[in-house]
């Protein structure tokens, strides 16, 4: 402990980084802050806060945006559950090779993947603003499937066999091994693949956006304050975003943590 | 029969994932201006696409500012993780829920609020790139950090202080003992840093020069009624990115059949995990 004040030491080499995360990580937070507080005259108000709640189309945007994040998030999970489960723990002879086909296409830019998924069901539909829903619904999916994947796979290959053997000489059926030790064991995968799912499915407005010049879903509302220069109620919806993500991964973060314990029991 | 099950339904989740990719690559190579209409082989959109200046320009825009991110993010991320991992639980607490912030926050709040901070708060001009670089910096380096603390972790830490016994400076010992034991954490952080810098959006439409483009915002506003020629040369670019991607894969898993594969899926998960 005894170090002069110009010693080197490991801990140092955190200094800029700590900067930088102050400057442009909580910095830039702080000062939405105070624009979502204040009009543009820069005093005091919570008539941001109040028109947010007041006003039908945000609130009418918010909630389109839950739907259909939760739409997506339980199609991705749906289609990309039994894809994990396969590629993990079938034996595939290739599993880890076919893996790579799975999440290959998240490093194809996304606007390019999703125009060529317009080109093809434009070819199929005609109009795809006659489908608005199923449209987004499938656009989105197509795009953060990979993302759903990936963390359910790690958490599947990782899955001790030897505990689904134990329950099946205890006498569990096939159903009852999956539904009671196999599913509960995933919750990690099933956390992460939901987080990366759910929040840019509610904020990526491009995709809606590219698909079927549609803005209704709550990024969008930031971009369209951006675009007539309304900082303040840009910053309000930005905060509550942040507010809400911030409540999620803190549940997210638990589940999280509560199921290692429940490992670390186990084991 | 069980394996058939497996295998039918591999196939069409990948048909699901790939038939858009592919579909476009073949009318790519065609004269047709809409997929659907089978015309004459061509290479014309080959042609536009790395002759024309202003595609040439964002293509090439666009792999700078990934590169150059990827780089300042690792060097950033890479002390920032010895730094942290070596410090009081406290200070390494509060270092770890700010790099957090940018790992679940939507991207497109994330842009705003550094735009707002940067442009309209400092004043800084779009056209100088700097509220580009540093918003492209604040994407990626949250990940070289997350990707470079478990190889701290695994690493003996009775090297560190071996290297000090045997006469090293404590910049020596970082340079010759710690880096080269975690070089597989910064490699993948810095290979996600690019995908993510390319993949990026909305901190680009925030933050970029008004005549400066990435590939995602020049494919955004392409579809906002853009010429044919410009249309149909991007499904050139989507081809031939599809098939950088996969060269880039199996080299990689040629390279070095196994590990470094897990790597990355270690690395991609922390995306969401933690």
């Amino acid at each position: 402990m005894i170090m002069g004040v110009f010693r080197f030491s490991r801990k140092q080499l955190c200094i800029p980084y700590a900067l930088f995360l102050v400057c442009f990580v909580v910095l830039p937070l702080a000062v939405i802050v105070y624009y979502a507080f204040t009009d543009g005259t820069g005093s005091f108000t919570l008539a941001n806060l109040l028109s947010f709640f007041t006003n039908g189309n945000t609130i009418g945007t918010l909630c389109y945006s839950i739907v259909v994040a939760l739409v997506v998030t339980a199609v991705c999970l749906v289609i990309a559950y039994p894809t994990a489960y396969v590629l993990a723990r079938s034996g595939l002879k290739r599993g880890p090779v076919l893996l790579m086909l799975f999440i290959l296409p998240m490093w194809i830019n996304f606007t390019l993947r999703i125009t060529a998924l317009k080109e093809v069901l434009t070819l199929i539909e005609g109009n795809l603003s006659l489908h608005p829903f199923l449209n987004t619904v499938i656009a989105m999916t197509y795009d953060f499937l990979p993302f759903m994947i990936l963390p359910l796979y790690t958490t599947l290959l990782q899955l001790d066999v030897s505990l689904l053997e134990a329950a099946q000489d205890l006498g569990a059926g096939p159903a009852a091994v999956f539904f009671r030790v196999t599913l509960p064991l995933s919750m990690p995968g099933i956390v992460s693949g939901v987080t990366m799912t759910f929040l840019p499915a509610m904020t990526n407005y491009v995709i809606l956006d590219m698909i079927y010049n549609s803005t209704y879903i709550m990024g969008s509302l930031i971009g369209s304050y951006f675009n007539i220069y309304d900082w303040n109620n840009g910053s309000m919806i930005s905060l509550i975003l942040f507010a809400g993500i911030c409540v999620v991964s803190v549940f997210t973060g638990k589940v999280d943590q509560s199921d290692l314990d429940n490992r670390g029991a186990i084991l | 029969m069980k394996k058939i099950i497996s295998y039918s339904w591999l196939t069409v989740v990948a048909l699901f994932m790939y038939i858009p990719v592919l579909i476009l690559a073949f009318y790519s190579f065609t004269s047709s201006t809409t997929i659907g209409a089978v015309r004459g082989f061509s290479m014309q959109n080959y042609i536009t696409l790395f002759t024309m200046e202003e595609l040439r320009n964002m293509i090439i825009g666009t792999l700078l500012l990934a590169v150059g991110a990827a780089v300042i993010a690792s060097i950033l991320g890479t002390m920032g993780a010895i730094g942290a991992f070596y410090s009081r639980p406290i200070p390494r607490r509060i270092v770890d829920t700010a790099n957090q912030i940018p790992v679940v926050n939507a991207d497109v709040v994330t842009a705003f609020s550094i735009c707002i901070l940067l442009i309209v708060v400092l004043g800084i001009e779009k056209n100088t790139f700097i509220p580009l670089v540093i918003g492209h910096v604040v994407l990626c380096t949250p990940f070289v950090y997350l990707a470079v603390l478990p190889k701290l972790k695994q690493m003996d830490n009775g090297l560190y202080e071996a290297a000090l016994d045997l006469g090293a400076t404590p910049f020596q010992a970082l340079y010759k003992v710690v880096i080269p034991q975690i070089i597989p954490g910064i490699l993948s952080g810095f290979m996600l840093s690019i995908t993510l810098s390319l993949d990026d959006y909305f901190i680009s439409t925030y933050t970029k020069p008004a005549t400066f483009d990435t590939i995602s915002t020049y494919v955004y506003n392409a579809t906002k009624g853009a010429q044919t020629e410009i249309k149909t040369a991007l499904w050139a670019l989507s081809t031939v990115i599809f098939l950088v991607v996969i060269l880039a894969v199996v080299i990689m898993n040629l390279a070095a059949a196994g590990p470094s594969g897990k790597q990355e899926v270690s690395a991609y998960d922390s995306r969401g995990k933690d």
